[in-house]
């Protein structure tokens, strides 16, 4: 029994780890808060759901999604954050600014589902269970892992090995210097905006499929706990908010078994509190987009 | 003449930081830049990289008006500036630094290898897997005159890259810079530490108050009783 909370506790993790991941590697190239995060997440359940409906099978959806989060967060930085970055003080317009785009999004979608809970159709998805070591795992729990992996993999190839992922970085540490060098904060944002959009996108699909709900509310929990893996990964740092993110959903996941399910966001901003007050810089101390592990 | 500076004006919220300075430079040449705290030497480096918006004036760099570019693509030019505190990337390798100079490039070809680089300053080879940020001042020195190499510069600007070192490590970088000058590039060093500076370069200008105040052949200011007490100490 415990041992099959925890199972289901990181499958849920590993997809808020998509989600965070964007979140945190946003935060740490453009130093300002993305509101509007979650609205993609929720644009990507939406996207596949129409789909689906539409009579493409669920993995087209899938990607379609990914991809056209990706351009809605580049639509994001555009709209949000080109101008409003070039100010001295850029923090609160740009709570301002993001915070508007997240509503607009939101609107949208309430407006297409007529404020309804979307469920994608039966059968969209296989419904198979497996019994591994007496744990019971289904196949979309399989799946969820395996690409959770494979794009977190990706993720960090791409941040650690490609002159793309070193121009991130660069920029991230020092804008004026990258740009002493030749490279172009426009478009590093661009390309972390789409990578932090598609993300969260597949994290929206998977949630979606997962809860068999979607609905035009659904990414503000979800950006609650982006800032809760943050905090405790450390912000910029991938390896912390993908550990952060699975401490998350197995707390979550024990919470809900043993203690109380209603009580479940309160117990774990509890938790938070009390985290912080033994580490205060979260458990990886302050990654900014340092290199896979935490060479400092 | 490879860089063209005519009556440039640089003003941060309406204090004059330039005020009509004038200053050329040509195809292999060494110019210094000297003056005293505040004179505007970094305001003139950073006005040529577009880090800070120019007012009046011309600034022409092979025929191209920098003041139309933005300052990823100066550098693409191959107008490669080394800024004041050598601002390396701290949480990126000595490598990573490397190849990161590498982006400015933009499709000109490599003028200097990673191995010419590594033969110039041994030290950023054997320390190439730590951490910029890890360095002493001189080697990040190295580095960020490293990573510029990486680039392909067509000028490289150099802004104050004796701070903070010791006089032997001033010795080593202003060695360096002085092999590079002798194959062919084409240097303008900003510098506080004068006398080092005008026993390097062949020409100067002398910077006060946001206008050139001197210019000449730095063996001839370097004899000037004027400059002598102003700015070569006692
Ligand atoms: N960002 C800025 N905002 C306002 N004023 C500035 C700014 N940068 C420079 N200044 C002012 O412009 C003038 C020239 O500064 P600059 O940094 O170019 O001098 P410098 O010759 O490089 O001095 P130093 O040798 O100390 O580096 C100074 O009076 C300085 O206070
Ligand atoms: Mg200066």
């Amino acid at each position: 029994m415990l041992a099959q909370q925890i199972l289901n506790g990181v499958v849920s993790g590993s997809i808020y780890a998509l989600f965070a991941l964007g979140f945190t590697l946003l935060f740490g190239v453009q130093k300002l808060l993305n509101l509007a995060h979650g609205a993609v997440f929720m644009a990507g359940a939406f996207i596949a759901y129409y789909c689906v409906i539409i009579g493409l099978p669920f993995w087209v959806g899938l990607v379609f999604a990914m991809i056209a989060s990706g351009v809605i967060s580049i639509i994001v930085e555009l709209v949000a954050f080109r101008q409003i970055r070039k100010q001295v003080d850029p923090e609160f317009p740009a709570i301002v600014s993001s915070l508007g785009v997240d509503l607009i999004l939101i609107n949208i979608a309430q407006n297409l589902s007529n404020t309804r809970v979307l469920s994608m159709p039966f059968g969209t998805f296989p419904i198979e269970f497996y019994n591994i070591f007496g744990l019971r795992i289904s196949l979309l729990q399989i799946v969820i892992l395996v690409l959770v992996a494979a794009l977190v993999g990706a993720l960090v190839y791409y941040l650690q090995k490609t002159s793309f992922g070193r121009q991130v970085r660069a920029v991230a540490q020092n804008e004026r210097a990258a740009a002493l060098l030749g490279v172009s904060a426009a478009s590093v944002y661009r390309q972390t905006f789409f990578i932090a959009g598609a993300l969260a996108g597949v994290a929206g699909v998977l949630i979606g499929l997962s809860f068999n709900s979607i609905h035009f509310l659904m990414g503000e929990p979800y950006l609650l706990y982006a800032f809760v893996v943050v905090v405790i990964g450390g912000i910029g740092s991938v390896p912390g908010a993908v550990v952060a993110a699975i401490l998350l959903g197995v707390t979550q996941a024990l919470t809900k078994a043993y203690l109380s399910s209603t009580l479940s966001d309160a117990i774990i901003f509890s938790l938070l509190f009390v985290a912080l007050l033994f580490f205060p810089n979260g458990l990886f101390g302050r990654a900014v987009l340092s290199a896979g592990g935490d060479r400092k | 003449m490879m860089l063209d500076i005519q009556n440039l004006y640089v003003s941060y919220q309406g204090i004059k930081a330039l005020r009509g300075v004038s200053l050329q430079v040509d195809r292999g040449e060494m110019v210094a830049i000297i003056g005293s705290n505040g004179a505007g030497k970094s305001t003139l480096l950073n006005a040529i990289s577009r880090l800070v918006p120019a007012g009046e004036g011309r600034i022409v760099f092979n025929g191209v008006d920098l003041r139309r570019s933005i300052a990823h693509k100066v550098a693409r030019l191959g107008v490669l500036q080394v800024p004041e505190g050598r601002q390396i990337l701290g949480e990126m390798t000595v490598l990573e630094n490397l190849q990161v100079g590498q982006l400015a490039l933009g499709g000109r070809p490599a003028k200097y290898s990673l191995s010419d680089v590594y033969a110039l300053f041994p030290v950023l080879e054997e320390r190439h897997a730590q951490l910029g940020g890890t360095l002493s001042g001189g080697q990040q020195q190295m580095l960020a005159i490293g990573r510029a190499m990486m680039g392909a510069p067509e000028v490289l600007l150099l802004d104050e890259p004796s701070l903070g070192l010791s006089p032997l490590m001033t010795d080593q970088v202003f060695a360096a810079l002085g092999r590079l000058n002798a194959d062919g590039l084409t240097v303008m060093l900003v510098e506080q530490n004068a006398h080092r500076a005008l026993e390097l370069t062949s020409r100067a200008y002398v910077l006060d108050r946001g206008l050139v105040v001197r210019e000449g052949k730095s063996r001839d200011l370097a004899d000037d009783p004027s400059i002598i007490a102003s700015y070569l100490g006692v």
